[in-house]
This record gives C-alpha cells, structure tokens and sequence, in this order.
C-alpha cells in the first residue's frame, strides 16, 4: 500500500509546455537558534515540474534562494528514511509525494513532539531511546546454530509488516499521546518489538512484552490511526499494536 | 508573503538554546527501560474499560428507556415511583451496578486525560486527588443510598 494525499492537484497541466513555469508556494516554518528564540513561516516561490517531488521543491529553495535551510535528507528514495516531516499537517517523506498533489500552498513543518534543533530538522534522540528500549535485536535461549536459523515461510508471514520500517519516526510524531506524553514508547517501538515478539526464532518475548505492559507502553494507545495513515511505508501500525495488546491480554503469541 | 521579523543581528550570538513551545519539546520524565515497578494495572484497567462500557451500554439505555419513555415517561417519577422500583432487588442491584461502573468508567476516562495533558507533576497529582475524591464521594453516596433506601420515610 502507498500513501496517497486525497486534496485534488492544483496545477494539472503540465508545465514543460506552457511558456510560464507553474509555480508552488512553500510555507516553511524556519528556526535557529543562534539568532531568534521563536520559529517564524517563511513563504518561497518554487517552479515546478509535475513530476517532482516535494523534496525536488525544497531542495531548489535551498540551492537557489536560501542555502541556510537546514533539513535531512539522503537516498532520496524513500529508503532510508531522513526526510520525514510534517506537510500540509500530516507527516510525509518529503521524497514520497508529489508537489501536484498538494495544493497551490504547502505547509512544512518539523515533525511534531521531538525538540527542533534547527529548521527541519529534530533532535531524534527520545525517538530512538524509545527504540533501544524494547530490545530490537535477536534474544535466542538456545547453542548457537552451525547454519542459519530456518523458518517456515507461514512464520516468516507472521511479522512480515513489521519488517518493513525504515524508522524516518513518521508515526510517532504523528501520535497525539506523544505530543503530549514524551513517555509513551510511541508506534514506532512498538512496531519495533512486534518484528522479533511474533518471530518463531527470537526467545526474548516475554521480556519485550513485559516492557511493552508498563505504564508507558501499549496501553496508551488510543487507537486514532494516526500513525497507520502516516506511515511511508504503509505498515499497519494500529493493526501491529493490537496484536500486541491480545498477546498480552491472553499471554499467548 | 513577507518573512516575519528578520532575525535579529549576527552581533550577539546567544548560544543557549531556547525554551521551545510545547508540544514541540516533550516532557520526558524517566528514561524509556529504566526500572520500575512491574505491574498489570493498566492491562486490567484498558480491559475494564471495555467490558464496562459494554455492559453500560445496555444497562444504561435500558435505565433511560424504563426512566423517560415507558408509561408516560419522565412525568410519572416521583418518591412513589422510586420506592416501588427498589422494593425489588432486581432494581437495586441494577441501579448499584450502573452506579459502580459509571463512576470507575469515567474516573479512568478522566485519569488517562488528565496523564495525557497534565504536564506538570504537581498538575497531574492534584488533579487526581480531587478526581479520586470526587469519585469516592459519588461511590460513598450513591451506594449508601441504595443500601440504606427507607420507603415509608
């Protein structure tokens, strides 16, 4: 599944055949502070092609207008996962949508409930404390084995939506408990802890569910599907969280 | 669009990072992982909350049903009205479990609000003292009541 933004194009025609550029109005809130204490919007005027991409638009901001927009951004692709942030309210990868699709004025922001440390970009630590905290890696009970360890292809399917997260922190930014609860573990932990508590190799269940069972942990979703609908890789986040919900409440994986 | 106040002069670089507005900076209290107490409380209470709400869901249209629309409704409850209804046990019971679950229900409700948007810890303790307190009165004297209902007062 790919997500999609629902608004109609604003600018259908194609522009490499019109003699004026169609152009898009970029309202990025901008913060440094090395020179003022508040964020303040900043508007930009961006020529466009249908073709490209969000990230095409902020990048000619940055080479052509201002070079002190500060953002992360790295494959591009909507791989590895740098370029989250907040657009028009919801949080996309900026590499994932198009400009067409978004309206005359798009709305960036930083992806909201993390500490803006400059422009676009987030200090992404509580993020990933929140990760390390549910012991994403293999926990196995047993003598090492001489070859891989085999699955079958039905517990492989088990996890198999889980896997797919590139951690670029779309669903947890985007989780109203969050916002307003930096304790709360946030999908994307939980996400994380669902790949190795449903994975038939890993024995480190029990542990994972035990830390998801604390005050902070799955019990504080609220099931608003905020973080299913900003995934850019189209996980099923509230439907990842709920499993683990039943396989506390019947302690049964 | 016109950018908003130019920041202000590269002279005086402050380099102490500000206060940022909430919900921008979250209000981390411990970290993630660091030892606490083990315990099921919020597994039993999301449980409760699903299970009363579905029984509430029942015995409170029926209470609206019997209370406002059955035999000319609201108009015909009076003192009578009540002491012939809790002359069964059947009522009183009905009415002690409605009571027990509406109040625990909405108390919990209001407890997940108040952790969720209560930011100060001082905030978030005094707020749940008066709703415990608000609660156990409700309880106190709603059950008193029930318990202790004389019909020939």
């Amino acid at each position: 599944m790919t997500v999609v933004d629902s608004r109609p194009a604003a600018a259908p025609g194609p522009a490499a055949t019109g003699p004026a550029p169609v152009t898009v109005t970029l309202k990025i809130r901008r913060f440094d502070p090395e020179f003022a204490a508040e964020a303040r919007w900043e508007s930009y005027q961006v020529p466009f092609d249908p073709s490209d991409r969000l990230l095409d638009a902020i990048m000619w901001v940055k080479w052509n207008v201002d070079g002190s927009l500060a953002l992360r951004r790295s494959c591009a692709h909507g791989v590895c996962g740098s370029d989250a942030m907040r657009v028009n309210g919801v949080n996309r990868l900026a590499c994932k949508v198009l400009v067409k699709d978004l309206g005359p004025e798009i709305t960036i922001e930083p992806i909201k409930g993390l500490p803006v440390e400059k422009d676009l970009i987030v200090d992404m630590e509580p993020f990933f404390d929140a990760f390390r905290a549910v012991k994403p890696y293999l926990i196995t009970d047993d003598h090492e084995p001489t070859r891989e360890r085999l699955q079958s292809a039905e517990d492989r399917a088990r996890f198999d939506d889980t896997t797919k997260c590139i951690m670029c922190a779309a669903c947890t930014t985007s989780c109203p408990v969050f916002w307003n609860d930096g304790e709360y573990f946030g999908p994307q932990a939980i996400v994380a802890a669902h790949r190795f508590i449903f994975d038939s190799r890993d024995a480190g269940a029990d542990e994972r569910l035990e830390i998801l069972n604390e005050r902070e942990g799955v019990w504080r979703c609220r099931t608003t599907f905020n973080c299913t609908n900003a995934c850019p890789r189209g996980i099923q986040v509230t439907k990842a969280i709920q499993e683990v919900k039943r396989a506390l409440l019947f302690r049964r994986l | 669009m016109a950018t908003a106040a130019a920041p202000s002069g590269r002279g005086a670089p402050e380099l102490v990072a500000p206060e940022l507005v909430a919900p921008r900076s979250p209000q981390r209290r411990t970290k993630p992982g660091a030892a606490k107490v083990r315990s099921n409380f919020e597994l039993y209470a999301w449980v409760f909350m699903r299970i009363s709400g579905l029984l509430l869901f029942f015995l409170v249209l029926g209470h609206l049903f019997i209370m406002n629309i059955l035999d000319g409704g609201v108009q015909r409850v009076n003192f009578g009205f009540v002491a012939g209804r809790w002359a069964s046990p059947f009522w009183r019971l009905w009415d002690l479990v409605m009571l027990l679950l509406a109040e625990l229900h909405g108390t919990n409700g209001l407890r997940t609000v108040i952790n969720d948007y209560a930011e100060r810890a001082q905030t978030r303790f005094w707020l749940k003292m008066l709703l415990y307190t608000s609660a156990f009165l409700v309880v106190t004297l709603g059950t008193l009541v029930i318990f202790t209902f004389d019909p020939d007062l």
